[in-house]
């Protein structure tokens, strides 16, 4: 009887624990977001945060698009030469890559090297006082810290997915033309014809859903770390396993919204 | 235990009842305490005795459970936002470890309480870095080190940055947080002039908390003692080292035997 009892106030206990968490991430994100209609805006703060994610970013986007564009042209070519399908080969390719591909592995690169360094750059400044420093400063730290990186996020996910997307079409068109005999203007033609505007526009929206993540999981868990370099560390790799995850979340809830039928 | 100030004095900053709990663990037990302007008070005790959060409470970076904090006669916990701000505008702290920003460089580290300012009182950033260079002049830097960032400053050279951004904005109240800790002595010792140089040519009220006797008395006129989150003596600084109270001898002359027992973490 006292193990079940030990059982459910564990479980209690946890629900709780998850529950304040919830809450006080979705305040922090909420306050951070208020502080982006109230100035003062600190657009040197803003702009080197948005350097770091779209600028320093891109590289390492760029690769893993244009990879994973040529993955999807040889794989497809696969499974479909064995209907007679391979016609489709350019619609599979961009479909996939502008509608998941695109933002998702964007999404997940970035927020391994982003997430990252926001968490612990914010975390550092956390439990070497500089946070606390600031507040003697007249300088509010949602307001100097967050804000100027969750607009960063917002703004400069999708603007490296519009690369992530040309980029892992050109992969497949690669594969296609080079190693499938494809012709370059019938893939080109296959591709344009069959992309539409909407699958783009949510490909973009998804990027800004993530970016918003990104940036608030960096954040928040770098502003709540604790207890020297061991607690920034915990912070980084919560910050980086918790985007990951929720970018993953959110990828399955807008894809629901916007394209199941 | 606060001595009544004198008639007719306005303490400039007056605390009472003050109390602070982190969960089980009690940090202030009613504190009372009265700072009158233009004085340097040094506060004294052991590792956590509440020397830390008591500072950060009139700092508003911790919220009280309990009692009132007032600042030139109004409670500043129940002040709002803006009134808050501008309360805090009045203050200049140097943290124990200078918490310079890293990713800015020095004259920017000095001028970012006056870069933060708004409306009338806002300076662009020629004029700051202006001023920057006159405050670290001010605490014996080379004007020059304004472009280093602060991984390339020594200990003593980033409490010096450290206390330059703290006098920046001209404050009315000063607070420092263990001024000379993780310093030689004659650092030490030419932090504690500075100080008290700025703290003087400013007209500030300040409040010290440190460990270190010696800096105890180069700073303070007035001191006291916590113990437990309890305020446990207050006099002159300068009879810190005779005071007769048997927990400031045992504190101040690091004796092992005497009323304050090591706590033992259960």
């Amino acid at each position: 009887m006292a193990s079940v009892l030990d059982l459910v106030a564990r479980i209690g206990r946890g629900t709780l624990s998850g529950v304040r968490g919830a809450g006080s991430l979705t305040l922090f994100g909420l306050n951070g977001l208020s502080h982006l209609l109230r100035p003062p805006f600190y657009w040197r703060a803003f702009f080197q945060a948005f350097a770091e994610f779209a600028f320093f970013s891109l590289p390492v986007v760029a690769l893993t698009a244009i990879f994973s564009g040529m993955v999807i042209a040889l794989q497809s070519y696969t499974g479909f030469s064995r209907f007679n399908a391979q016609s489709a080969i350019a619609d599979i390719v961009v479909l996939s890559v502008v509608r998941e591909l695109g933002p998702v592995l964007a999404g997940l690169m970035v927020a391994g090297r982003v997430g990252a360094a926001m968490a612990a750059e914010i975390g550092t400044m956390r439990v070497t006082d500089q946070i606390d420093a600031l507040g003697t400063l007249s300088t509010n730290p949602m307001k100097y810290l967050v804000a100027p990186r969750l607009l960063a996020g917002i703004v400069a996910l999708p603007l490296l997915v519009v690369v992530a997307d040309i980029l892992g079409v050109l992969g497949g068109f690669i594969v296609s033309v080079i190693k499938l005999g494809f012709s370059p203007r019938g893939y080109i033609t296959g591709t344009l014809s069959f992309v539409q505007t909407g699958d783009v526009v949510v490909g973009l929206a998804k990027a800004a859903v993530f970016g918003f993540v990104i940036a608030l999981m960096g954040c928040y868990n770098g502003y709540h770390s604790r207890g020297g370099a061991e607690g920034v560390g915990a912070a980084t790799t919560s910050a980086v396993v918790a985007a990951s995850i929720l970018t993953l979340a959110f990828d399955y809830v807008l894809t629901e919204l916007f394209f199941a039928r | 235990m606060t001595p009544p100030a004198a008639p007719g004095a306005v303490p400039k900053i007056r605390i009472r009842g003050l109390h602070k709990s982190f969960g089980d663990k009690r940090v202030l037990d009613g504190i009372d305490l009265d700072i009158l302007p233009g004085t340097s008070t040094v506060i004294i005790g052991g590792s956590g005795s509440g020397k830390s959060v008591l500072l950060r409470c009139i700092l508003g970076l911790v919220e009280p459970d309990a009692g009132t904090i007032e600042i030139d006669g109004v409670d500043v916990l129940s002040m709002n936002r803006r009134q808050a701000e501008a309360t805090r505008e009045q203050i200049g702290m140097l943290f124990q470890n200078a918490a310079l920003f890293d990713s800015l460089p020095v004259w920017e580290n000095v001028a970012f309480g006056l870069l933060a300012q708004r409306g009338t009182r806002r300076i662009g950033r020629a004029q700051a870095r202006a001023l920057a260079s006159e405050v670290l002049t001010q605490v014996g830097l080379d004007p020059s080190v304004g472009d280093l960032r602060p991984a390339e400053l020594s200990g003593g050279m980033q409490k010096r940055v450290g206390l330059a951004r703290a006098i920046a904005s001209r404050p009315q109240i000063l607070f420092f947080d263990e001024p000379t800790t993780g310093l030689d002595p004659i650092m030490g010792a030419v932090i504690d002039g500075l100080i008290v140089d700025c703290v003087r040519v400013l007209g500030s009220t300040a409040i010290a908390i440190t460990h270190d006797m010696a800096s105890a008395t180069r700073i303070g006129d007035e001191a006291a003692m916590l113990y437990k989150g309890r305020l446990v003596w207050q006099g002159k600084a300068a009879s810190l080292l005779d005071s007769g109270n048997p927990m400031v001898d045992q504190f101040t002359h690091g004796r092992r035997e005497g009323p304050i027992g090591m706590e033992l973490r259960r």
